[in-house]
């Protein structure tokens, strides 16, 4: 199964209907989040909202994460030690107040476990690539660099 | 990361304040900078601790801007802690208690720490704000945050 999520806020359509459009025509098993009582899907499952305990079992048994650049999404996924790809929302297409996500995703280029789409074709490919690696917190350099930093100042 | 085996002259008292949320989730993922340190982990919801496998965890009453009565007995329960555990570094990653803990640990000699949460990728957050001139170090998770604000990025919880 793979979990969607669009995060607490906002309604995120172009996403939703692009994953219902992969998903019929690869025949993909999505669960999806969608902030959206109103959202219409064919191909896939969905909910406009969880409650955490139904959210967590949810990305406990994907074996894939996709979703909005926000992070929670980033933090649950590194949680449970899941493979994430994420699908920035646009400022440019009215998709929030203004292109943090893409600076989001701008700040995790390169790291293991972690896959940017940024048009459907790429969302398409990484819903169905087999070698997807699971994201880990020991591998963020920018988390280590903090500490260190943390560290110093206390021993200091 | 390796737990640095510090001489007895160097483990300081630190008191670790967070709310609970995604304040408390960002605390436990920098605790290793604690490590070999006497800790005193403080936030506002009970079983916290338990679930991050803590014991001895604190518990003082939450509050924000908009309940003053509310956030003056948080204040008195934060100021017991601190008489109590005297730390010599007080660090916070919010929100509003965090702030009256670096705001009276200042006055009491302790050094001070603001970590803004990484959910504050445009601005500081308002708690985050009002915690400059109680830190010592003031910092945003962001570098671009920190740039326009003046204060110290050194990483992420990212």
């Amino acid at each position: 199964m793979i979990f969607a999520t669009v995060g607490t806020q906002l309604p995120f359509p172009r996403f939703i209907t692009a994953l219902d459009r992969i998903a019929g025509k690869r025949g993909l098993d999505i669960f999806a989040q969608t902030c959206d009582p109103a959202a219409r899907v064919e191909h896939i499952r969905a909910s406009a909202h969880l409650d955490p305990a139904s959210f967590d079992k949810h990305i406990r048994e994907a074996d894939r994460i996709v979703g909005h650049a926000g992070i929670g999404t980033i933090l649950s996924a590194r949680k449970h030690t899941k493979p994430l790809i994420l699908y920035p929302r646009l400022a440019s297409l009215g998709e929030h107040r203004n292109e943090h996500q893409l600076a989001t995703v701008r700040s995790l280029v390169g790291r293991v476990g972690i896959y940017v789409a940024y048009t459907d074709e790429e969302l398409e490919d990484l819903l169905t690539r087999p070698d997807l690696a699971p994201l880990r917190a020991e591998d963020s350099a920018a988390r280590n660099a903090l500490i260190a930093r943390l560290s110093g100042f206390i021993a200091a | 990361m390796a737990v640095q085996g510090l001489e007895s002259g160097k483990r300081k008292r630190v008191m670790a304040i967070a709310s609970g949320g995604g304040h408390w989730e960002q605390m436990m993922m920098l605790r290793d900078a604690f490590a070999g340190h006497d800790v005193t982990f403080v936030t506002t919801l009970a079983g916290l601790g338990e679930r991050s496998g803590l014991e001895g965890v604190r518990l003082v009453p939450d509050c924000n801007r908009h309940k003053p009565v509310r956030a003056l007995w948080s204040l008195l329960r934060i100021l017991a802690v601190i008489i109590a555990v005297r730390p010599q570094v007080i660090i916070s990653t919010g929100a509003l208690p965090g702030v009256i803990a670096l705001a009276l640990g200042k006055r009491l000699g302790a050094r001070t720490i603001w970590v803004d949460s990484i959910a504050n990728a445009e601005e500081f957050s308002m708690a985050g704000s009002l915690a400059r001139n109680h830190a010592h170090l003031w910092m945003s998770q962001w570098p671009s945050v920190a740039s326009a604000a003046g204060a110290e990025y050194a990483g992420s919880v990212l």
